[in-house]
Parts: C-alpha cells; sequence; structure tokens
C-alpha cells in the first residue's frame, strides 16, 4: 500500500483519533519470549513514551516497528501504512534513531545529512538548506565541515538525531536517545523533538529517565516481560494505581512489579 | 604490592590479552577453540609441503658456506625481518589507537614507564611468537632433512624477532615526534606496508631491468652481487652463520637483540606514556575545508555509490592495503614497459600477477562496502529494497576496481591485444568471484575492523584466497595453453560453486 502523499517527507497534522502506530499480537522470540502478543497504538501527533526495565522488550518492539527486526507473528501499521506488507513505504515515514549514534567517523556531519536526504530521495534544494538548519539548531554550526571521528557522545547523538530529522518523518521513533547527553545538548534534543510535536509529527521514545517521560510526555506506556502492563496519562496512570500522590518512579516499580508477577 | 610483584601482575595481564586476541584471531572470535587448535594442526601440517619445495634443496648446506649461499639465506632471513618489523609497526600503532584500556594504565598509580616497558616487551613476544610459529614448517623440513643443527635457526627467528620490535617502536615513536600523532597513525601504516612489500619488489625490479625475469633468486645469485658481497667473516653473514648450526654466533645474536631491546625500552618506556597523552589529548578532528552546503541531487543508489566512494578514499587501512597491492603491480607494470623495446616471453608473467592482485583487493573492497557498514541501522531502516543496496556497493567494487586496472590493461593492450583482453575477463571474473563470495559470506561489522576480516570467515577467506589463485592460473593458462585453462577454469568454478553450497546466505 503506497502511503498517502500528503504524508510523504511532511509532519502530519494532529489527529487525536487517528492511529500513527497501531501493532497488534505482535510477537517475537529469542530464546524467550522478548515481546509478547504485544497490543500498542500510539495517536498521530502524540509523544509517546515506552518505559520498562532492562530486558523488557521496548527495543525489540521498537525495531521491529522500524523494519530492523522481523517479528515472528503480529502485525505493524504506520500511518495506514502496513510496515510488514510495505516496509518501503512504511519506512519512507518513518525515522529511527538509536541509543548508539549510526554515523560515519569519517563524513562531515554536512555530508552525513547530504547521504541521509538522498537515502530518502529528498530534494536536495529543500534538504540542504533544511540540514544546515537543523544542524544550527543542535549547536553544531562549527563543526559542520568536521569529520565525525573526533565528537562526543552528545554530539554524534545530535548529528544522528539530525539525520533523523533531515527527511521530516511524519513518525519519529527513539530508543533511549538521551543515553550519555550532557543537560545542554539533552534541552537542545528535548526541543527539537517538542518542536516537532507541535508540528504534527508522531514521537516515540523509550527513556529510562523517568522525569523525561513524566514531562514531555503525551502518553505513557509501561512494558514488562514484552506486555504492555499499563498506559495512559499521568493522571490516568496514577488513577490506575490507586493514588494520586505517588511519584513516577513509585509507580513505575509498582507497575513493572505487578506485571512481573503477573507474568 | 612491590615494584616486581606489580611489573610481573602486569606482564601476566598483557600475555593473557594477547593470548585471547590471537585465540580470537584464529577462532573468528566464536570460542570455537577445539575445532581452532585442530585446524590450526592441519594447515601447519599442510605447510610442510610449501615449506619443503620452498627450502627443502637447501638442508644439506654445510658450513663454510659459499657467498651465493650466504647471500640467499641472509636475504631470506632479512626479508623474515621486514614482515616481522612491519607486524610490529602495526602492533606498536595499535597499542596508542586502538587499546582501551590506556585511560585505566594512566589513571592508575603505577609508574608508567615499567608498565610500558612491559607493553614494549609483550609486542616483542608477540611478533617474536607469531614468526616461531610460522617459521616452523620450514625448520621441520630443514632438520628433517639436515639434522638437528639446524634448530638453531629457531634461535635466529628470536634474535631478528627482539630486533624487529626494538626497530619498530624506536621508528613509531619516532614518527610521533616528527609528525605529530594524528599523521603518524596512517603513515605508520604505509611505511608498514611498504616495508613488507619493499624489500620483494626492490629484487624483483632489480630482476627485471637487469635479467628481464621476475624472479629475485636471479639477482641473488649473480656473479655482480657476489662480487660486491663482504668476505665471509663478515658479520652481515651472522644470522646466516646461526641459522645452519653455529651456536656461538647465534648466542652474540640473542645477546644484540636483547641489548637492543633493552635499551629501546630504556628510552623510550618513559616516552611512551609522553605519546600516549599526546594521542589521547589531541583533537581529531579533521577538516574538510569549506565547501559548498548546497547538495547534490540523484538517486538513492548514488547518495549510497557516494557515501561509499568517500569513505573508501578516506579509509587508512584501505589505502596502506591497496598501496601494497599496487606496490605488487609494480614489477609486473615494469616488465611491461621493457617489452615495448623488446621481445620477452617473460610479459606472460603478468597477466596471472595482474588478476590475482585484482581478486584480493576487490574481496577487502567487498568486505568494507558489504559487511562494513558503521551505519548499519540507518541504510536498512531507510527506504529502499535491500537488494538496492547491495547493488550499490557491488557497483562501487566494480568501478574502484575498472579505475586502478584500466589503465594497466590499456598497456598491456599495446604490448599484446589478445592478452589484454584475457586479463581484462580475467579480472573481471576475480572481481565477481571475490565480491560474491563477501555477499555470501557478509556479517555485519564495523569497517574500523578490516584487519579481522579474515577471522570473521576462515572460510570464505580461503575460498577468496583459491578463488584468485583459481583465475590467476586459469587467465595465465588462456594465454600460452588455452585447453589446460579450461580444467584450470572448471576447478575455479568448483571451488567457487562448493564456497556458495555451504556459505550461510544459501538458506
Amino acid at each position: 500500500m503506497v502511503p498517502d502523499d500528503k504524508l510523504i517527507g511532511r509532519s502530519v497534522v494532529m489527529h487525536p483519533n487517528r492511529s500513527a502506530l497501531e501493532v497488534r499480537g505482535l510477537t517475537k522470540c529469542f530464546d524467550r519470549p522478548a515481546v509478547d502478543a504485544l497490543d500498542l497504538t500510539v495517536r498521530a501527533g502524540e509523544f509517546y513514551a515506552l518505559l520498562g526495565p532492562n530486558g523488557a522488550g521496548k527495543t525489540t518492539t521498537l525495531r521491529m516497528v522500524a523494519g530492523l527486526l522481523k517479528p515472528d507473528a503480529g502485525s505493524v501499521s504506520i500511518l495506514g501504512v502496513d510496515a510488514l506488507a510495505d516496509p518501503v513505504a512504511a519506512k519512507q515515514i518513518t525515522a529511527w534513531v538509536s541509543d548508539e549514534p549510526m554515523i560515519y567517523d569519517k563524513l562531515t556531519p554536512l555530508e552525513y545529512l547530504e547521504f541521509v536526504a538522498g537515502l530518502w530521495g529528498i530534494d536536495p534544494a529543500i534538504s540542504g538548506p533544511s540540514a544546515q538548519e537543523l544542524l544550527l539548531s543542535l549547536g553544531l554550526e562549527p563543526h559542520l565541515h568536521e569529520r565525525c571521528e573526533g565528537f562526543s557522545k552528545g554530539m554524534r547523538q545530535k548529528v544522528a538525531l539530525a539525520g533523523a530529522l533531515v527527511h521530516d518523518p511524519s513518525l519519529i521513533i527513539l530508543d533511549e536517545p538521551l543515553t550519555g547527553l550532557d543537560a545542554l545538548s539533552a534541552r537542545h534534543v528535548k526541543g527539537l523533538l517538542q518542536d516537532r510535536v507541535r508540528t504534527g509529527c508522531t514521537v516515540i521514545m523509550t527513556t529510562h529517565i523517568l522525569e523525561v517521560a513524566e514531562r514531555m510526555a503525551d502518553r505513557i506506556g509501561v512494558i514488562a516481560k514484552g506486555r504492555l502492563v499499563a498506559e495512559g496519562t499521568l493522571a490516568e496512570l496514577r488513577q490506575q494505581n490507586g493514588r494520586t500522590d505517588t511519584s513516577l518512579e513509585d509507580m513505575f516499580i509498582a507497575l513493572v512489579d505487578a506485571g512481573a508477577a503477573a507474568a | 604490592m612491590s615494584s616486581a610483584a606489580a611489573l610481573s601482575w602486569f606482564a601476566r595481564h598483557e600475555i593473557r590479552l594477547a593470548w585471547r586476541e590471537w585465540l580470537s584471531m584464529m577462532t573468528g572470535s566464536r570460542g570455537r577453540r577445539k575445532r581452532a587448535i585442530i585446524a590450526l594442526f592441519a594447515f601447519a601440517a599442510f605447510l610442510h609441503l610449501p615449506a619443503y619445495a620452498v627450502v627443502g634443496r637447501f638442508a644439506d648446506l654445510q658450513a663454510p658456506l659459499g657467498k651465493q649461499e650466504l647471500i640467499v639465506i641472509t636475504s631470506s632471513i632479512f626479508l623474515a625481518w621486514a614482515l616481522m618489523l612491519s607486524q610490529a609497526i602495526e602492533s606498536v600503532t595499535r597499542v596508542f589507537y586502538a587499546r582501551a584500556d590506556l585511560d585505566l594504565i594512566m589513571s592508575s598509580p603505577s609508574n608508567l614507564a615499567n608498565v610500558f616497558s612491559v607493553r614494549i616487551a609483550a609486542i616483542a613476544l608477540a611478533v617474536t611468537g607469531m614468526a616461531l610459529l610460522l617459521s616452523t614448517p620450514f625448520v621441520d623440513v630443514l632438520v628433517i632433512g639436515g639434522g638437528a643443527r639446524w634448530l638453531l635457526a629457531f634461535g635466529v627467528v628470536v634474535a631478528i624477532g627482539l630486533t624487529a620490535a626494538a626497530v619498530a617502536i624506536a621508528i613509531t615513536v619516532l614518527l610521533f615526534r616528527l609528525i605529530g600523532p594524528s599523521r603518524t597513525r596512517l603513515v605508520a601504516q604505509i611505511v608498514s606496508a611498504v616495508i613488507g612489500a619493499g624489500f620483494v619488489i626492490a629484487l624483483q625490479i632489480a630482476a627485471i631491468l637487469s635479467y628481464g625475469t621476475l624472479s629475485r633468486f636471479a639477482v641473488l645469485t649473480s656473479d655482480v652481487v657476489s662480487a660486491y658481497a663482504p668476505d665471509a667473516d663478515s658479520p652481515l653473514w651472522w644470522p646466516a652463520r646461526a641459522a645452519i648450526g653455529d651456536g656461538e654466533v647465534l648466542s652474540w645474536l640473542i645477546a644484540g637483540g636483547l641489548l637492543l631491546l633493552g635499551v629501546v625500552m630504556t628510552i623510550f618506556s618513559p616516552r611512551f606514556a609522553d605519546t600516549a597523552v599526546c594521542v589521547a589529548a589531541t583533537a581529531r578532528s579533521v577538516r574538510q575545508g569549506p565547501r559548498t552546503t548546497a547538495f547534490r541531487g540523484g538517486s538513492r543508489q548514488r547518495a549510497l555509490r557516494t557515501k561509499e566512494f568517500l569513505l573508501l578514499r578516506r579509509d587508512p587501512w584501505l589505502l596502506s592495503q591497496s598501496l601494497m597491492q599496487l606496490l605488487y603491480l609494480l614489477p609486473p607494470a615494469l616488465m611491461l614497459w621493457r617489452s615495448f623495446s623488446e621481445t620477452s616471453s617473460a610479459i606472460v608473467l603478468i597477466t596471472p600477477v595482474i588478476v590475482m592482485a585484482a581478486g584480493q583487493l576487490a574481496g577487502g573492497l567487498a568486505w568494507l562496502t558489504i559487511s562494513g557498514e558503521d551505519a548499519a541501522d540507518l541504510v536498512a531502516t531507510a527506504p529502499l529494497p535491500p537488494s538496492n543496496v547491495i547493488r550499490a556497493k557491488v557497483e562501487v567494487v566494480l568501478l574502484s576496481i575498472g579505475a586502478i586496472f584500466t589503465p594497466l590493461i590499456t598497456a598491456l593492450a599495446f604490448a599484446s591485444v589478445t592478452q589484454a583482453i584475457v586479463t581484462a575477463l580475467g579480472v573481471i571474473i576475480a572481481t565477481v568471484s571475490a565480491g560474491a563470495i563477501q555477499l555470501w559470506f557478509r556479517v555485519q561489522a564495523k569497517r574500523s575492523q578490516f584487519r579481522r576480516r579474515q577471522t570473521s570467515s576462515r572460510l570464505a577467506t580461503f575460498a577468496e584466497a583459491f578463488c584468485s589463485i583459481g583465475w590467476a592460473a586459469t587467465a595465465a593458462l588462456a594465454v600460452t595453453i588455452p585447453l589446460a585453462a579450461v580444467f584450470s577454469g572448471v576447478i575455479t568454478v568448483g571451488i567457487l560453486a562448493a564456497t556458495w553450497k555451504i556459505s550461510p546466505r544459501r538458506e
């Protein structure tokens, strides 16, 4: 299925009732089930945080959504595109950023963005200025023409993020994007993601920093042992947990414990 | 902990690291230790055959040796020394740039001069150990054919190993002082490649210019070289005399090697720490110079090809490896140049050399472009089918090989059109074979793991080597005995088919 032209290379306007991502019965087993018949819906234009302890299946889930891992069972639909049947169309509107920046040491940030824009088939007249604007907004202006080999982890992560945004995706999937970033870099990245959400882009992010989820996410999903054990806004999660005064951290621990016990 | 105890503890740590590194190189990091050891023994046993062919006829040599024998043995030992020096330079560079433990060591309260002395000794040990291993089949053949006196040849290997490590450390640290840490990495790799290949190539060039042949023995056994060589009692011949059983000379050689290494350790160990700090502190950002920020258009495959060409151009490992391949092409190129002025049947030798070099270079390039992808997730999440990605990468290999070998084949066409056509076909087939093997055995890896590419699949490495040799032989026979070329070609296709049959990608 070919995606809606209006969605390719452009951010969508927020549609609270429209799904940016629909995952049904998603399953992946390695030596044990990593993702266990997971159902997940993320609305278009929302910032969704996926939380869970180490080994809960967050990264495996997102890698299957991004087309990096083939699921054993289930379906993935990205803005109406069946990602398993038509991966190329789904990838055209998706960006993936992992905790380990995927960049080339021997390329400069600009060369890297030129490559990414070329891979996504973006018109150079649009991607050139957009790339420069992105790098400037991330504070990389002095390093535009330097090879990435001497860059710090934070700088590399910023270049990778710029690469994910240069083709103006409708769905951005980020796996621990703030790992190893200093406070200023983290603020840059968070600001950029919030700007994107404001323009209608959908962001799904895993994080261990609960404060980030608390502050930035419209909705939070908690995953344990490959299953979604809780989902909702912070207020809804508190309500589900039966305590309105509790912190996200306490709630997270309680939910994960309950999820583990149920499994 | 006393200083002596700390040193012995660090020595144990270094030996353990070296052993595990070696083991991982042998097993491809897959923990198949038993199989690797069996395979190693089988390979060592097999090596006795070529060793017999090369040195078997020298087993009966007795002292006193004639000048020609002294020259041939000394040259062979010097060649081994040059290769060990090349390996040692590479090891020293790796200590500075690739070891992850420098920060830990330098932040510890240990005496850094002592710690680096141990590390220098470990480099010497590793280089000598590998040389002993490789020389064993040759010495075995000599011992079996000529008696136990040849066992002293192992001592010569130890002596030259010690001196090679000492010289390598001196060269590398001096390079740091002269050109700085950021350039040393590339220059050291190039120096290492040139030293390894340079001696053989220089002899071949001398043989071509003087005798119109590629055989280096033509020069070594010539009357001219004998006339210029020093008398039989010269220290220059000590390694040769020690190798055939002169124990006293061997003692002097080992003492000299130890002394040299000791001096280098004393002088350079304190500087080793400074140099390591210097490398760590150097901002390694390389500016590409001001350029336009306008992006170029084109297809997605073009974006991939442009990226691959840029990365290949900026890859120091590849540069040094390619330089070595191109150096090996120098003698046939020279022979080609000579053949314009005089008819020489030796020009036939150019074809297998070119085909072999193309196959080997294509294997390296194919690994770098197909397996060595630093941003594998990025490319995998890009909106284009995997087959298009592979096609773009294979195109890069073919275009690179074409750019390197076309001028040589064009020059060959001026000497013999038929031979040029056969050579071009050989280059294309060898390149496609090497690329196909890399495709069948591709694994996701970082480009920085290039020097370990042989260990990721021993099978792929051997298949690649045998196919290159097979296509080189087929091309040579096609020029001389066409019927024999059919047999050779069928055997090589058989090797390729067998490789495909057992490759993981077939499933």
